[in-house]
């Protein structure tokens, strides 16, 4: 039982005795919650130090027989086997880190059922932590789909207007992809005899299990096709917005933050490594994916009429640019890659949070509902306006140097995906500048040159007194869609109203503002660890093309009676 | 040598369990008019002990396993685990029932007996080791299933069902008895081991177009009991009509009964032909897969989708059946403990939700019953989640484990497939989620009494069943394992 192991099971025993409490006191759940979630963040913080310090071999390892059935389940059957490097390690902690800041962030705006919100957020964090650190491929699968269960609920009870179609589409999407990797998964087992990550991957690697080059494609492919669904990846992003746009604030956080990253994180850690000749060779279309989405993402975003919407497409965009220099094959486009995706969670996850701030006191996501926000809360205005220049990239924050490994590794490579891949870039100030400029500055809406018409102010956390839609009659349902409508129609008799950031939403935003800073101008507290381990699966992508080299030679001979039985008819 | 018709006490010891419930059935129809109306509630208490000392008589007939009556029956760990799991069904349908039966006023003691009589016919059918036996198994587990299917007799939808039950029932058995009577002409035999042995004899072989004939036949039989495409298309009705405790009770208990001499027959009796008939199989479980869950997808009324739902993983089970290995053997015993258990589960919340005369069916009616009953809609949750195959439950391993010995038979356009479809099942198992959590409470909610204590054990104890076979599957699975092994060898 080490620390890693702890820290898995605190959000599940959280869970549990969250979920049992009663009804009545939701203070108290919520503030159970919150503790819980901030003592397996710090500890955490200690998985730092072995891990920083090892030379990329597995850390933290608890490797126990789970499910045994000699005769039945081949080999040692399914095992516990959890570890972690350099990159399961910032995954994790990004997920310890937001958990706490989710729970803050939720802290007035749910009022329904805030009990099973905070737990769900516990177990979610116990999905995602298991899903960095699983070394089992069972066990990976396992906590892959738990992930899917908290997600569903947070964005289906506690989302806005269309949630439900949102939460139904975001489950299937993953839940499609996932069972052919599950069946890869099981195809894998059926030729190794083993479920365990290193003992397939070593299998595999030594050529003592030859895959044929059908095989190994349709595997990769199957691993794949889950994987970029949850990245998600063009042409397969299409839940995302969906998904986004309707989810909580907190929701959205979790979702952009961190399990989009679980795609990302699956195709380091398993599609390199186990198919390195199929990722090879199939390099070439996905990066073109990747690139068509990083500039088709940022123009849909470009055009965006909603907030999230907006970021959510951005989010699109910036996943690409890790697909990008996953795909790269280079030491610089892989340490790009996972710091992109640290960097995204960082950035992205502010961004949905600040959007959150401004939803709850305007109860509008319509771009056009704002403006002149900075004159009534320029704290806002500044928090908001250091993540945008994160998101797009400005030197010394964090972004930048997460997008500008990747391009340099994507120019190693072919200095063409550079040269598109840098439009995106482009774009992405574009759009977020453009969208900070509209929010924030010039008139509020309905304010002539002269007097201030605003909204009540009785709508920081109120009910929906505006849904007249019978259909949605339901105490959080606010709707932005006509929400805004009803604005104007309060406009004329109520003020605007837009307070600062109160502490509570100080305390929520500024470790991630100080994230942003550190990660961009110390990004060597970082990059170190994750160096190690991005050369490792480099190592492990390329250990075995030699071998596979061999395979080809191999066909001739196969077909060599074919030939011989012909030329001698 | 003369033949020694009078069987030995070991014997008398391997049918223990049918003995006891044979007993207590008969006893609970003589009683009921012997105690009057006041204590009826003996009655379901009674049955109760009876299941509890067969499912103990069950466990210990298992320390001396063999066959019984000249072979007619055999004790052996695969008809251990399907006597077992009858029995357990059973035990859980009662506790389901008792709350039912007193709100429609029909606390009488033939639904118990009949339950017994029925459990009965279903742990003579896992322990057949002859087809006569096979035949007396099916009848005696249908006609009381056909009985309790239209159990509310002024019920019109009772009558229905019963009616089309017992029609295409009768129908389907006399294709099975067909079948019987061409392989006993062919090999002159209805034990299972000789016709195995005569089949995989060269010399005296009969015709593989006879015997293949005779197999097909026998699979119309079999393939209507277990519900299976193309013979699937009465379950729904059926399902819909029965009073809830016995929807709940045919969807689990009959089925894996029925799925076990399925199983016993094809593994032993055909296992000589089995390249000719796995093909048909494949065919059968693929179809009843698609049809079970796209018909599920349209369903309003939750008794009926979960009929069809029951129909899509029977398919998941013909899988297991198609691999004709003793690890798809495994997997479909497994499957089908899994899917007793969240099943029974799921129809039983359905048996608390519907009320007098059944009037809450709707799914759309269990709006917001997260708020109003927490712990139940988290109970339904579970068992939704179990029977969509979301990791940590039962129905999840059992899936998995499938998928996995038609892997290793090659099976790899089925499983892909199949995987596929679970997929699709995703579609109407979250509706119910959404609707119980996501909809505000309706009125069929707000009226809603607390659970009653037959229910809620019958609830809570597939729930946990349901967790454990999904988290700690390795000692069921272990044992389906050691026995299919045994039982092809």
């Amino acid at each position: 039982m080490n620390l890693l192991d702890i820290l898995i099971a605190v959000p599940f025993i959280g869970f549990t005795a969250v979920m049992l409490l009663p009804k009545s006191n939701a203070g108290a759940a919520k503030m159970i919650a919150l503790v819980i979630a901030l003592a397996i963040f710090v500890g955490s913080l200690a998985l730092i130090g072995p891990v920083a310090a090892s030379k990329g071999e597995w850390q933290f390892v608890t490797n126990v027989n789970w499910i045994q059935v000699p005769g039945l389940l081949p080999g040692e059957g399914i095992k516990y086997h959890t570890g972690m490097d350099g990159i399961s390690l910032w995954l994790v902690l990004l997920s310890t880190f937001l958990t706490p800041i989710a729970m803050l962030i939720s802290w007035n705006s749910v009022t329904d059922r805030p009990k099973e919100f905070f737990a769900f957020l516990l177990l979610l964090e116990f999905g995602l932590i298991g899903v960095f650190v699983a070394l089992d491929l069972f066990l990976f699968y396992t906590f892959w789909e738990i992930c899917l269960v908290p997600m569903y609920f947070l964005i289906g009870i506690w989302g806005h207007d269309r949630r439900i179609y949102a939460a139904v589409k975001f489950f299937l999407y993953t839940m499609a992809g996932s069972v052919l990797m599950l069946a890869a998964i099981l195809y894998l087992n059926f030729k190794t005899g083993s479920f365990d990550y290193p003992v397939i991957l070593n299998l595999l690697a030594s050529g003592k299990v030859p895959l044929t080059h059908i095989e190994q494609t349709l595997l990769f492919l199957a691993f794949f096709l889950a994987f970029a669904i949850k990245v998600p990846l063009f042409p397969l992003h299409t839940w995302l917005p969906d998904a986004h746009v309707e989810a909580p604030t907190a929701g959205s956080v979790m979702l952009a933050s961190v399990m989009l990253k679980m795609g990302t994180y699956g195709l380091v850690r398993f599609c390199l490594p186990l198919f390195p000749n199929a990722a090879r060779q199939n390099a070439g279309w996905i990066v073109a994916l990747a690139i068509i989405g990083i500039i088709y993402g940022a123009l849909v975003a470009l055009v965006q009429p909603n907030m999230k919407k907006l970021v959510a497409y951005s989010s699109v965009s910036h996943l690409g640019f890790v697909v990008l220099g996953v795909f790269s094959f280079t030491q610089m486009g892989l340490d790009g890659a996972v710091y992109q995706m640290l960097n995204h969670g960082i950035s992205t996850g502010a961004l949905f949070i600040l959007v959150g701030y401004l939803y709850e006191r305007r109860h509008s996501l319509e771009i056009s509902a704002y403006g002149g926000v900075a004159t009534a809360a320029p704290w806002l205005a500044t928090v908001f306006l250091i993540t945008t220049l994160a998101s797009i990239g400005l030197p010394t924050l964090n972004n930048f140097i997460g997008e500008f490994l990747v391009l340099q590794g994507a120019a190693e490579v072919n200095f063409q995906w550079t040269v598109f891949a840098a439009i995106g870039v482009i774009l992405s100030a574009c759009y977020m500048l453009w969208m900070y400029q509209r929010t924030f500055f010039g008139l509020m809406p309905g304010q002539t040159a002269d007097a201030g018409h605003g909204h009540s102010a009785g709508h920081s956390h109120g009910p929906a007194g505006h849904s007249h839609d019978p259909g949605h009659d339901h105490p959080h349902d606010h709707g932005h869609d006509h929400a805004h409508g009803d604005d104007h129609a309060h406009d004329a008799h109520s003020h605007w109203h837009m307070p600062d950031l109160s502490l509570r939403e100080w305390v929520a935003i500024v470790p991630l503002l100080v994230l942003m800073v550190w990660m961009g101008m110390g990004s060597q507290s970082f990059l170190p660890s994750i160096g190690v381990a991005t050369a490792r699966t480099l190592e492990q992508s390329k250990s075995n093309i030699e071998y596979q080299v061999k395979i080809p030679s191999a066909v001739p001979q196969q077909t060599a009676p074919l030939t011989e039985a012909a030329s001698a008819r | 040598m003369p033949v020694n018709y009078i069987p030995t006490g070991t014997e008398y010891f391997r049918f223990l369990p049918e003995i006891i419930l044979t007993l207590v059935a008969t006893a609970v129809m003589m009683l009921e008019p012997v105690i009057g109306q006041r204590h009826r509630s003996v009655l379901p208490n009674l049955s109760l002990a009876g299941l509890f000392a067969a499912l103990w008589a069950a466990v210990v007939a298992y320390s001396n396993p063999g066959p019984a009556f000249h072979d007619m029956l055999l004790i052996d760990g695969f008809s251990t685990f399907f006597r077992v799991l009858v029995i357990i069904v059973g035990i859980l349908v009662v506790f389901a029932s008792g709350q039912y039966l007193s709100r429609e006023k029909a606390e009488a003691g033939e639904y118990h007996a009949l339950l017994l009589f029925s459990i009965v016919g279903q742990c003579i059918l896992a322990s057949a080791n002859e087809l006569m036996m096979v035949f007396i198994g099916i009848e005696i587990s249908s006609i009381a299933s056909y009985i309790l299917a239209g159990y509310l007799r002024d019920d019109k939808r009772n009558n229905e069902s019963a009616i089309k039950y017992f029609l295409l029932g009768s129908f389907a058995t006399a294709f099975l008895l067909y079948g019987v009577a061409w392989i006993y002409g062919l090999t002159g035999s209805t034990n299972l081991t000789e016709i195995r042995r005569i089949l995989n004899t060269r010399e005296i072989a009969p015709s593989l177009a006879l015997v293949g004939t005779s197999a097909a036949l026998m699979f119309v039989g079999f393939a209507f009991k277990v519900s299976a495409a193309p013979f699937q298309v009465w379950a729904p009705d059926v399902y819909q009509g029965a009073p809830v405790p016995v929807s709940a009770f045919m969807s689990a208990g009959p089925k894996a009964a029925a799925f076990a001499v399925f199983l016993r027959v094809y593994m032993t009796a055909f296992e000589p032909i089995s390249d000719r008939w796995a093909p048909i199989i494949w065919i059968s479980a693929l179809l009843t897969m698609i049809v079970g869950n796209f018909a599920a997808i349209r369903q309003q009324n939750i008794k009926r989708m979960l009929a069809y739902s029951s129909i899509a993983h029977a398919g998941y089970v013909m899988v297991a059946v198609t691999c004709h290995s003793s690890i798809g053997t495994a997997a479909a015993m497994f499957y089908l403990a899994s899917y007793a258990f969240m099943n029974v589960g799921a129809f039983a919340v359905v048996t608390h939700f519907a009320r007098q005369g059944e009037q809450y069916l709707q799914i759309d009616e269990m709006a917001g019953l997260a708020k109003r009953q927490p712990a139940t809609a988290a109970l339904l949750t579970i068992f939704l989640l179990s029977l969509l195959g979301v990791p940590l439950t039962g129905g999840f391993f059992g899936k998995f484990y499938v998928f996995k010995a038609a892997l290793d038979a090659h099976l790899v356009w089925l499983t892909v497939l199949g995987l596929l479809n679970s997929a699709v099942a995703a579609f109407y198992y979250l509706r119910i989620i959404v609707v119980m959590y996501m909809h505000e409470p309706g009125e069929a909610t707000e009226s809603l009494q607390p659970l009653g204590p037959g229910l809620k054990t019958a609830i809570w104890i597939s729930a946990l069943a349901t967790l454990i076979l999904g988290i700690f599957p390795a000692h069921v699975l272990n044992f389906a394992g050691r026995s299919a092994d045994l039982m092809m060898k």
